[in-house]
């Protein structure tokens, strides 16, 4: 029996991979990489591309980008493969990709670490790699390119604002943090806490939310009982999922979210954008998936053997109610 | 007084009281209650508001664990259970029409309810071991969600639905109240009618109560199909909490948890005798727990360190040894005739630690 407690205990470890990760933007890189995409008339571009699974909307939003980008009209064809989060299965698939022989082979990395051998192998069969989103331990010339988000600047962005807005008055602030020891939740704070540096602004408390609604609106009740309504003045949330939890503790606690509690936000997905327009939210810092036709361009370059820039940030757009009303009925995702 | 000692609940209430007493000295607002506009508001309550999922999971889980089961399940199928009622409310066109949601939420316990009819056929007819039949769920379900969901968090505006877990009825949250009902429920039928002795019996040697005339694959069927029509309503709570069907993060580890609460609540993953009122406990420990985490102020870092610790901790204080080795201390205190006495308490309910 203990055996049984044991093996579900490793099932559930396992399951607990399934990282939301989340991005910054690209449209002005994107229009760019559509032109000269389309231009070409040539071969076929043959690119296998190894995605982490689909464990998220913004997974799936980045997919939807990926073989749009990577279409038969702009000149490639896509071989895709969804790793449901199992590293092994992803690292097999990027082999598979190589005894297939594609011209090139685009990773969104599942782990970190693990990826030496895999890697050099394509170095030897002359593949190009771009990893796009996460990125690698492995020696970077091993890989051609990443193409992915900064999170660090997507929380300078919203401190930024904050330090802006209610720098100048005494301001309690609490953090919803996402997944604890994640790349964007480390980066999202640290980048945040650099901008509102010297401001009024006090962190009272910082806790995890886990990147979910229910955590984020658990979180905020708990802070809510522990400080009272009325001495909270700011909530930023790692995420929009977890700010559209808080909102919900803050309304059944009888106040009013945007106004009596400010909120900023990281992400721009549609239901965050929506509660932004509806002034429930203050200010949201974009996290773009639609990276595809950025990693498009660089497989293109480096296909033809040009040079590419070895890493590309896709920069974040911001929003405040007033761009988010402008910019809801053309949003994607 | 040794009668009190020896209950079997004895030690799972000790961990309970004290967790708040511990908590009410760090911040004595932990065990304010206000009354506003008729409803009772503070920490206490909202554990019993948060509890409810937890609370109608575990009690199924019991109830299978009693049978030399286990139910992994359970997540996922409020994963699904959640994604069913939320798409029906989404797609009706009247977000907001009691008789939509009444739909919904039917459709919903209903679908859960095949599923833990499907766990109860793999284990009690074809014969798979629980936790292998009930894993198959436990991975395909929360993708079953999603593709329900069409891989997206589903929202709805709909004060009827939210009201289930954000809803006050007789100045208490109405989520607590469907716990307290299931509660009472299961205590009336597994109590008050044979069920509870037989599923006991089916759970300590299911081949002997079959010869003894035990009709024990049903009993082990309706287990796993009470248990899924409890981790649907679990899964309605947790989708009404949000407004939201987040297939990804619904009831994620929550049958580690159920699991935890039964054998904190002093059933063994053996099978057999069982106690609801244990489960109860159990889990008003752990949602305490979590409250206390947040309450204290332990950053996110060390929360589940601590939650490990404390919960070693209440674990290792049920344990038989440890009660033998207390009693035998008080006991060499005392006269040789109590020593006797705890000897037999020892020998009363083993609380097996997994």
């Amino acid at each position: 029996m203990k055996k049984r407690f044991l093996t579900s205990m490793a099932f559930a470890g396992v399951a607990a991979f399934a990282l939301t990760a989340c991005s910054s933007d690209g449209d002005g890189g994107s229009a760019d990489a559509s032109g000269d995409t389309g231009g070409g008339g040539g071969d076929t571009i043959v690119v296998g591309f190894a995605q982490t699974g689909s464990e998220s909307g913004w997974r799936s939003a980045n997919t939807e980008s990926m073989k749009t980008a990577f279409s038969e009209e702009n000149g490639f064809e896509l071989i895709f493969n969804a790793a449901d989060n199992d590293t092994a299965a992803q690292i097999e698939a990027v082999r598979g990709f190589i005894s297939q022989g594609v011209d090139a082979i685009v990773i969104a990395p599942i782990v970190e670490d693990g990826w030496d051998d895999v890697l050099q192998e394509a170095a030897d069969a002359n593949i190009p790699v771009i990893l796009e989103d996460r990125t690698v331990s492995a020696s970077d010339d091993l890989y051609a390119a990443w193409i992915g988000l900064d999170f660090e600047e997507e929380g300078v962005k919203a401190g930024e604002w904050a330090a802006e807005m209610y720098g100048g008055e005494a301001t309690k602030m609490v953090v919803l943090e996402g997944t604890t020891g994640s790349a964007p939740a480390n980066d999202r704070a640290t980048g945040f806490d650099s901008a509102i540096e010297g401001t009024m602004i006090e962190k009272i408390d910082s806790q995890t939310g886990d990147f979910t609604r229910d955590g984020g609106k658990s979180v905020m009740e708990g802070f809510i009982q522990n400080y009272g309504v009325d001495n909270i003045d700011l909530v930023y949330a790692h995420n929009d999922d977890m700010a559209l939890g808080a909102i919900e503790a803050i309304k059944a606690a009888g106040a009013v979210p945007g106004e009596d509690i400010k909120i900023i936000s990281i992400d721009a997905v549609h239901d965050g954008m929506q509660a932004l327009v509806d002034g429930e939210i203050n200010y949201i810092v974009e996290c773009n998936p639609l990276l595809g036709d950025l990693v498009a361009a660089a497989v293109t370059a480096v296909v033809n053997g040009d040079s590419v820039e070895p890493v590309q940030y896709v920069e974040d757009l911001a929003f405040d109610q007033a761009a988010a009303e402008a910019a809801l009925p053309d949003r994607k995702y | 007084m040794t009668a009190v000692y020896k209950h079997r609940l004895f030690w799972p209430i000790v961990s309970l009281v004290t967790l708040i007493a511990i908590n009410a000295i760090a911040r004595p607002q932990f065990i304010k209650i206000t009354m506003r506009d008729g409803e009772l508001y503070g920490p206490l309550i909202s554990i019993l508001r948060e509890s409810a999922p937890l609370m109608l999971v575990a009690l199924g889980m019991t109830i299978v664990i009693a049978t030399r089961g286990i139910d992994l399940s359970v997540g996922a199928t409020m994963a699904v259970s959640g994604a069913v009622a939320l798409t029906i409310i989404d797609g009706s066109g009247d977000p907001g029409n009691l008789g939509t949601v009444l739909v919904a939420c039917i459709v919903a316990v209903l679908v859960s309810l095949v599923l833990g009819a499907w766990n109860g056929f793999l284990v009690s007819v074809v014969g798979i071991q629980p936790i292998i039949a009930t894993l198959v769920l436990m991975l395909a379900g929360r993708g079953v969600a999603l593709l329900i969901t069409g891989g997206f968090i589903t929202t709805v505006n709909s004060e009827p639905f939210a009201f289930i877990a954000s809803g006050y009825l007789l100045a208490l949250p109405f989520a607590f109240l469907i716990g307290v009902v299931a509660i009472v429920a299961m205590s009336l039928v597994e109590r008050r009618t044979a069920l509870g002795v037989l599923t006991e019996a089916v759970g300590i040697n299911p081949e002997a109560s079959r010869l003894a005339g035990v009709r024990s694959r049903s009993i082990i069927w309706g287990a796993y199909m009470v248990s899924g029509v409890l981790a649907g309503v679990a899964g309605l709570i947790y989708a009404s909490n949000i407004r939201a069907a987040d297939a990804n993060a619904a009831g994620v580890f929550i049958e580690l948890y159920a699991i935890l609460a039964v054998v904190l609540g002093g059933t063994s993953l053996n099978g057999g005798k069982f106690s609801i009122a244990g489960t109860v406990v159990g889990v008003l420990i752990i949602q305490t727990l979590e409250s206390s985490i947040l309450f204290l102020g332990v950053s996110s870092a060390q929360s589940p360190v601590f939650f490990g610790f404390v919960v070693a901790l209440v674990v290792v204080v049920q344990s038989p040894r440890m009660r033998e080795g207390l009693a035998s201390l008080s006991g060499r205190l005392r006269s040789r005739g109590a020593d006797a006495r705890n000897d037999a308490a020892r020998n009363d309910d083993k609380v097996e630690v997994a």
